[in-house]
């Protein structure tokens, strides 16, 4: 059993960047349980002796040769923005933060 | 002649080729009715007019001057929505991305392009590809075409559900756990999952980078092979693009031969949890390969009950990583009701940008990653993995395809599963393990299962970089099929 708890479930939501409603987070809690549940016993089939796979395939870096080439247009790009100044992106406030609820 | 709209690719190759149809005639009419059904059935969330005339026309002007074309130029396809086309709006199913712009094309949008091929638009799925029915879209679900009070499949219903409706000829799809094969088994049409890296991933929104894979949707075993080789190839953009030349999937099809073969039935994939009418038509389909040459095996591949399980711990696991740009500064929705700070904005923007299931799967994800947990969940799962494989490589030491059933079940009612996570997540259950190993697989249609007159899919598995080995077999079989039946299946279709 995992028995996950709605303190555990604010928690992720907070490491998620998810600012839920109390319900929700009840909610989730008794799905995210059923879900977890259903999945555990993942953690027992595998001895120590086998590898972790990433990736179904062997992964190589890819190089390119070190050249100016074209990139997106800044202005296109920033007309997809929720807001954009002096050609650049305008976010929030950044100092002064409170962590978030 | 057949109605254009109801004709394959390869019919308006050479309708086109003869002179008797234009591009322009042959998108027209596809746009002429999406306007009529696409009302009922809502397989697409953006319909590209203005753009898929233009292309269409180019293709013709290209022909009038005798130059050697693609093979599919002119042919109009669907694109399932999670592919970014420039300046077409692209919404991945999902509110965050609403109204969103893209400012460069998915390298599959550049191929479809130099094919010359019309893209008619962007079709629904669930949002961030997450879902086995369509529903989970912040844009309201598509209806399958065979019946419209049942789910079309997920996570690309919109794609299929275009081709079942003869909205589309050929489509797109991206398969991460199923979400091209799933909904080709429910909606009676074709659909593959290319061996991982055999098609690019560059401009794809990604759910799980290690999973995904883009692949063909059609109605034809033979119009999935075009386009396959229209959209396969190495991509320098893509760091996991295979870089070997395309095989030859069409001349597969039609030289496609099945004596000799030895044709591998997974054990695990049926039996408990199978429907009847599945286990019948899918049996039946077997004995006609039997009877065409193949010679029949069965094998065990005892990790693949546990795949399910490691499947819902890596795949949230790389979503919660991939979905974390979604935060309301670059793109897409921001929501903000004045002086707050960026990490409020933030969660405010996730919030009530998101979705239900895409929370739930975050949520989800970041708890296997997170500190006590990761070894105990993703660490295991990850081990899961490399059992899966290596039952895949025993099978395939033995077999040279292996087959199942696509999915358990026919497609249930709208509305059935979409409170109940697990019960949507077991509809994968057998098309799962190939995203883990990373080889390749081809849904087709087999039948009608008697209890409920909705469409069967077969699911062929090949090894890494041997699809041309489904097309063979695929091609045999459907033809085998075909004469039993006196036409294709798909003409039964709101029937």
């Amino acid at each position: 059993m995992s028995d996950i708890t709605r303190d555990e479930v604010a928690h992720l939501a907070r490491l998620a960047r998810l600012d839920l409603p109390e319900e929700d987070l009840t909610h989730y809690a008794e799905q995210l349980d059923v879900i977890l549940d259903a999945v555990a016993a993942v953690s027992q089939v595998a001895a120590d002796d086998i590898p972790a796979t990433s990736h179904p395939v062997p992964m190589a870096n890819v190089f390119r040769d070190d050249v100016n080439r074209g990139c997106l247009d800044r202005d296109e790009v920033l007309s997809q923005a929720p807001a954009a100044e002096d050609g650049r992106f305008q976010v929030p406030r950044i100092l002064d933060d409170e962590e978030p609820s | 002649m057949t109605e254009i709209v109801r004709m394959s690719a390869t019919q308006l190759v050479e309708e086109m080729a003869q002179g008797n149809l234009s591009s322009v005639e042959i998108t027209e009419a596809h746009l002429d009715r999406i306007d009529s059904v696409d009302g009922e059935i809502h397989a697409y969330l953006h319909v590209d007019r203005d753009g898929a005339l233009a292309t269409a026309a180019e293709a013709d002007a290209a022909r009038n001057t005798g130059a050697d074309l693609p093979p599919l130029a002119g042919v109009p396809v669907a694109l399932k929505d999670v592919m970014a086309m420039r300046g077409v709006p692209t919404t991945v199913g999902s509110r965050i991305l609403d109204g969103w712009l893209p400012p460069y094309d998915a390298t599959v949008v550049t191929q479809l392009r130099s094919n010359l091929m019309p893209i008619l638009g962007k079709t629904n799925m669930d949002e961030f590809a997450m879902g086995s029915s369509t529903e989970y879209s912040a844009y309201g679900p598509t209806r399958n075409p065979w019946d419209t009070t049942r789910i079309p499949g997920g996570s690309g219903g919109g794609s299929a559900a275009a081709l079942a409706a003869f909205e589309a000829p050929l489509a797109i799809g991206t398969d991460t756990g199923g979400s091209i094969r799933q909904p080709a088994a429910v909606t009676g049409t074709v659909g593959v999952k290319p061996t991982y890296g055999g098609v690019s991933r560059y401009g794809l929104v990604a759910l799980a980078s290690s999973l995904d894979q883009a692949g063909p949707c059609a109605r034809t075993v033979r119009d999935a092979a075009m386009l396959h080789r229209a959209i396969a190839g190495y991509d320098p953009m893509d760091s996991t693009s295979i870089d070997a030349p395309v095989p030859d999937f069409v001349a597969a099809v039609r030289e496609g031969d099945v004596r000799g073969m030895r044709i591998g039935l997974v054990t695990e994939l049926s039996g408990d949890g199978y429907q009847a009418g599945v286990q019948q038509r899918f049996t039946e389909a077997v004995e006609l390969l039997a009877g065409l040459g193949a010679e029949i095996v069965e094998v065990s591949c005892p990790n693949f009950t546990h795949a399910l399980g490691a499947y819902y711990l890596i795949l949230p696991s790389e979503a919660s990583s991939n979905l974390a740009k979604f935060d309301g500064m670059r793109y897409g929705l921001r929501v903000s009701d004045g002086d707050e700070g960026v990490e409020q904005v933030m969660a405010r923007t996730r919030a009530a940008g998101f979705g239900d299931e895409v929370k739930r799967r975050i949520m989800l994800g970041t708890y296997a990653l997170s500190s006590g947990y990761y070894d105990a969940y993703y660490g295991q799962a990850q081990k899961v993995r490399t059992l899966v494989q290596r039952d895949f490589d025993a099978a395939f030491a033995d077999c040279h395809v292996l087959i199942s059933p696509t999915c358990p079940t026919t497609a249930f009612p709208l509305g059935e599963k979409v409170d109940d996570p697990l019960a949507m997540y077991l509809n994968d259950i057998a098309t799962i393990p190939v995203n883990l190993a990373g080889n390749a697989a081809l849904s087709m249609p087999v039948g009608l299962a008697p209890e409920d007159g909705l469409p069967v899919g077969l699911q062929i598995m090949a090894p890494h970089h041997q699809d041309a080995r489904l097309y063979s077999v695929a091609g045999v079989l459907e033809g085998a099929l075909e004469d039993r039946w006196g036409r294709p299946l798909i003409e039964e279709v709101g029937a």
